[in-house]
């Protein structure tokens, strides 16, 4: 091998095959049998429990916890996948420790919380090893529903829907189902291919179609949607990416971190992969850790997460911080870019330090460099192609109550739309809830 | 350091904590063991007559019962006595003896049930050097179908016979050792007295399935799709025991006779909570059965700590709670509690509150942001609260005082008064 952590610029092969590949399997290994029933040994049964009341999807914790801990996982995977379909994918990529896990009262207690979401995942891998799908299908309605966009939001929309006997046509703009579970996280959190493999369990229950390579604005309009279907449910995300708004931007081998991570995910050979060795970051959110973990993981010698706010306005919890600094990325906070340096590629990013005033952030005088061959940007993403017709509210797509939209018959949920906060649990408790109005409302007054 | 030396009926050990009649105890290696780990003394597991032995099970003996974490709460057995010839056995009681003449050995023994049998075996073990016997009448499984064991414990007239013959034939102490597999635990105690025991040991292990098989539809230990009730032991049989030793302790007729506590004593905390209701030192057999020997340090040192900070001897234990021992109709009903929550050790889980609204009697209020505290207009003072609560302090019990007013009834706090005179009672008598 002739690239190392040294080799300068952006470069493939900067570790042995071997180390790569042992820096991304799974990060929080599943439990076996053995740590599963002495973990949900833990658990209290809380009355009323502080645990479900902060999960987006109101899974009933204790009584799947208590299923384990009485030998019965795949009962326990029937609670978590009634409420979250993707109870699988959420187990491994919920921030569990600024939900569920917070507010168990063994943190209280302990300081250290029963282990809810790696008991979840112990729970619904052994269902699904068994290959078993726990939800079948209602006589059929005849009604036929739109789905756009087979991201979270889209595939629990979808598999509500199916559940209760519509006809479903899920569309995607990128060549696989999945959405950010399959594109947009780390490696590392979902490994063995399992967000596919979710996606063909899901889409077991029936009564989805999938039909991929559609995008709203080019291949599909909202107006032949409709016209076509009972109602339609939007679940499109944010596919465009702030710019930074920095001089210098242009330059090669700056890029949006959403295109580094998802280029990481489809790689069939880390090896091949080209990362820079001083690498920079900027942003505050699980996106800029999971770009700085990773790249620190091909092997760059110096990443650098650069986050204008302070650290405890960061997006990515503490848990994620700690990850990111345990893999040795340094974390820089209330500081902003001001210019990209270089010729061709980038070579440097001038910072200004920032101060909080009356008025918002404004920069100081005070500036620093750091080197950099590659430049991940990670302040976030923007709603794209919005369809006529739809009202928007803060950048995006304004709802009421389960999701509905301005406009009758269309639906929206996850990332696209107003009042979520960017976590997959939640566009998953949105879709979901979103199929039971569709329902009710494609069924008439008084159907569940 | 308190001093643990114990003198019971005569049998000296350098502390109350004996090992059990049982699998711990069957051959010289175990007990040498145990006395290296510090046991006070050892009660050889129990003999036989003379001739083949018994055989045991060759498939599992034990059934368990657990709790969080798999902690080993109930142990069942369907062991016999020892399976190995009497000669092996008195050879090994002879030569441990020899090398720990400071440690207490008592021999068990289960023969048939005639005055030869027993007068035969009392001479067999009589130059082993052994500090006294205890009569096995309690072993429930295998020895009870053939008449021995608890079929004897079950019948009072022969404990009687056979402690008289015990006495008449050897000079050592005889401890009988009682099956709770009666109704009244006092009948057998008085019959043992009659007979001339010098003391009662108790509880030997209570009939039990533990668990059953639920693909071979079997109860467990199962051997060959089969299973026997086997003998129930550890820390779950321990509120058992302790009710039947306080009631040997406290009945007119059995006030007095030395007893030796058994029943899942696993701490030293359970040592002494035997010893105060009047066991005069405990046996101990499946602590060590999960633990290994060296749980005895602990409960050495426990004890010996107690003590101290008691300023109390081993003496002024024992018993020490027998007095507090009463009946329900003796118990103070103007003793007025009421369960408080302190919020800075609640963590909030609600076991409290669900277990009150839904089985009691709602009175523990969940207010916002979870705080639980209790309506001392509803709460009776079950004490169910302070028993499903996770955190050890956090509910507590806080008494009335005399002259409050309790919000539930709106009755002043008065004096000691009882059922017997309470207005209440059609059989009331007038307050002497």
């Amino acid at each position: 091998m002739s690239n190392s952590m040294l080799t300068p610029g952006v470069a493939p092969g900067r570790l042995p095959p071997q180390t790569l590949a042992d820096n991304f399997t799974d990060l929080a290994p599943p439990l076996d049998r053995h740590e599963a029933r002495v973990a949900a040994d833990r658990c209290y049964f809380c009355h009323d429990a502080p645990c479900m009341a902060a999960c987006p999807t109101t899974i009933d914790i204790p009584l799947f916890i208590r299923q384990i801990a009485t030998g019965t996982p795949e009962a326990a995977a029937r609670t978590i996948l009634a409420q979250n379909i993707l109870g699988g994918m959420c187990a491994r990529v919920c921030p569990t420790e600024t939900l569920c896990e917070e507010v168990c009262v063994r943190e209280a207690a302990e300081g250290k919380p029963v282990e809810i979401g790696r008991l979840q995942r112990f729970a619904t891998d052994t269902l699904m090893a068994a290959g078993v799908h726990p939800f079948t299908r209602a006589a059929p309605t005849g009604k036929r529903v739109a789905v756009v966009g087979a991201g979270p939001a889209g595939l629990a929309c979808a598999h509500r829907l199916a559940m209760l006997g519509h006809a479903v046509t899920l569309y995607e703009g990128r060549a696989k189902a999945g959405g950010l579970n399959e594109y947009g996280i780390a490696a590392y959190k979902a490994v063995g291919g399992f967000a596919q493999a979710e996606v063909e369990w899901l889409l077991s229950i029936g009564g989805i179609t999938v039909v991929t390579g559609q995008r709203l604005g080019r291949e599909l309009t909202l107006e032949a949607l409709r016209k076509d279907h009972d109602a339609v449910f939007l679940g499109i995300g944010l596919a465009g990416v702030n710019a930074l708004r920095a001089e210098g931007e242009e330059r090669a081998h700056v890029r949006d971190a959403v295109d580094f991570i998802a280029e990481l995910r489809q790689a069939r050979d880390l090896a091949a992969l080209p990362v820079g060795r001083e690498v920079v970051v900027i942003g505050g959110g699980m996106t800029a850790v999971d770009a700085a973990v990773q790249s620190k993981l091909l092997g760059a010698e110096h990443v650098t997460i650069v986050y204008r706010r302070g650290r405890e306005k960061m997006s990515a919890s503490e848990y994620e911080q700690d990850l990111a600094a345990s893999k040795g990325v340094r974390i820089i906070t209330g500081a902003a870019p001001v210019r990209v340096l270089g010729g061709d590629t980038v070579e440097a990013v001038e910072f200004a330090y920032t101060a909080e005033g009356p008025k918002g952030l404004s920069l100081t005088a005070e500036t620093f460099l750091l080197r950099a061959d590659q430049v991940f940007k990670a302040i976030g993403q923007s709603l794209q192609g919005v369809p006529g017709g739809l009202s928007t509210e803060g950048g995006k797509i304004a709802v009421t109550g389960p999701g509905r939209t301005t406009a009758p018959g269309v639906w929206a949920g996850g990332d696209c739309a107003s009042g979520g906060d960017d976590l997959t649990v939640t566009a998953v408790a949105q879709g979901r809830d979103a199929a039971m109005d569709i329902h009710a409302s494609l069924m008439g007054a008084g159907a569940r | 350091m308190a001093n643990l030396a114990s003198d019971f009926v005569g049998i000296k050990s350098p502390n109350p904590f004996w090992l059990a009649s049982a699998p711990p105890t069957d051959k010289e290696y175990n007990v040498r063991r145990a006395y290296e780990a510090g046991w006070g003394g050892v009660v050889w597991k129990t003999l036989g007559s003379e001739g083949p032995p018994v055989v045991n099970v060759n498939g599992p003996r034990y059934g368990a019962v657990w709790g969080a974490d798999r902690r080993l709460l109930g142990l069942n057995n369907i062991e016999l006595i020892t399976d190995r010839p009497l000669e092996v056995n008195l050879r090994e009681i002879k030569s441990v003896k020899r090398d720990y003449p400071d440690r207490a050995l008592v021999i068990s023994l289960m023969v048939p049930c005639d005055e030869e049998s027993w007068k035969d075996i009392l001479k067999r073990i009589e130059d082993t050097g052994a500090d006294g016997v205890e009569l096995n009448f309690g072993c429930p499984h295998g020895m009870a179908e053939r008449g021995m064991g608890s079929a004897v414990g079950q019948v009072p007239e022969y404990i009687e016979m056979v402690t008289r013959w015990v006495k008449q034939y050897s000079r050592m102490p005889c401890i009988v050792k009682l099956t709770p597999n009666i109704t009244d635990i006092r009948r057998p105690a008085e019959a043992a007295k009659r007979g001339g025991a010098d003391a009662v040991s108790l509880i030997n292990t209570i009939n039990s399935i533990t668990s059953v098989n639920l693909d071979a539809f079997s109860p467990e230990p199962m051997i060959d799709g089969k299973g026997t009730h086997g003998g129930y032991c550890g820390p779950a049989v321990k509120p058992i025991a302790l009710n039947m030793v306080a009631e040997i302790a406290r009945s007119p007729e059995t006030r007095g006779l030395p007893i030796s506590g058994i029943g899942g004593v696993t701490t030293w905390r359970d040592a002494a909570e035997f010893l105060a209701l009047g066991a005069g030192n405990v046996q101990v057999c499946t602590a060590a059965m999960t633990y290994g020997f060296k749980v005895v340090q602990e409960m050495i040192s426990g004890l010996s700590q107690y003590l101290d900070d008691k300023g109390m001897s081993l003496g002024d234990l024992i018993g020490r709670a027998v007095p507090n021992v009463t009946d329900w109709q003796y118990l103070n009903l103007n003793y007025v509690t009421k369960a408080k929550i302190d919020p800075d050790l609640c963590i909030k889980c609600g076991r409290c509150y669900a277990a009150c609204e839904d089985t009691s009697h709602q009175a523990i209020l969940m207010k916002e942001g979870r705080v639980f505290e209790v309506n001392d207009a509803e709460c009776v003072a079950c004490n169910l609260c302070v028993d499903t609560c996770p955190v050890d302090g956090c509910i507590t019990m806080e008494q009335l005082p005399k002259g409050a007013v309790d919000p539930r009834t709106g009755r002043v706090v008065g004096d000691y008064a009882n059922w017997t005179t309470h207005p209440n009672n059609p059989a009331a008598r007038a307050a002497e």
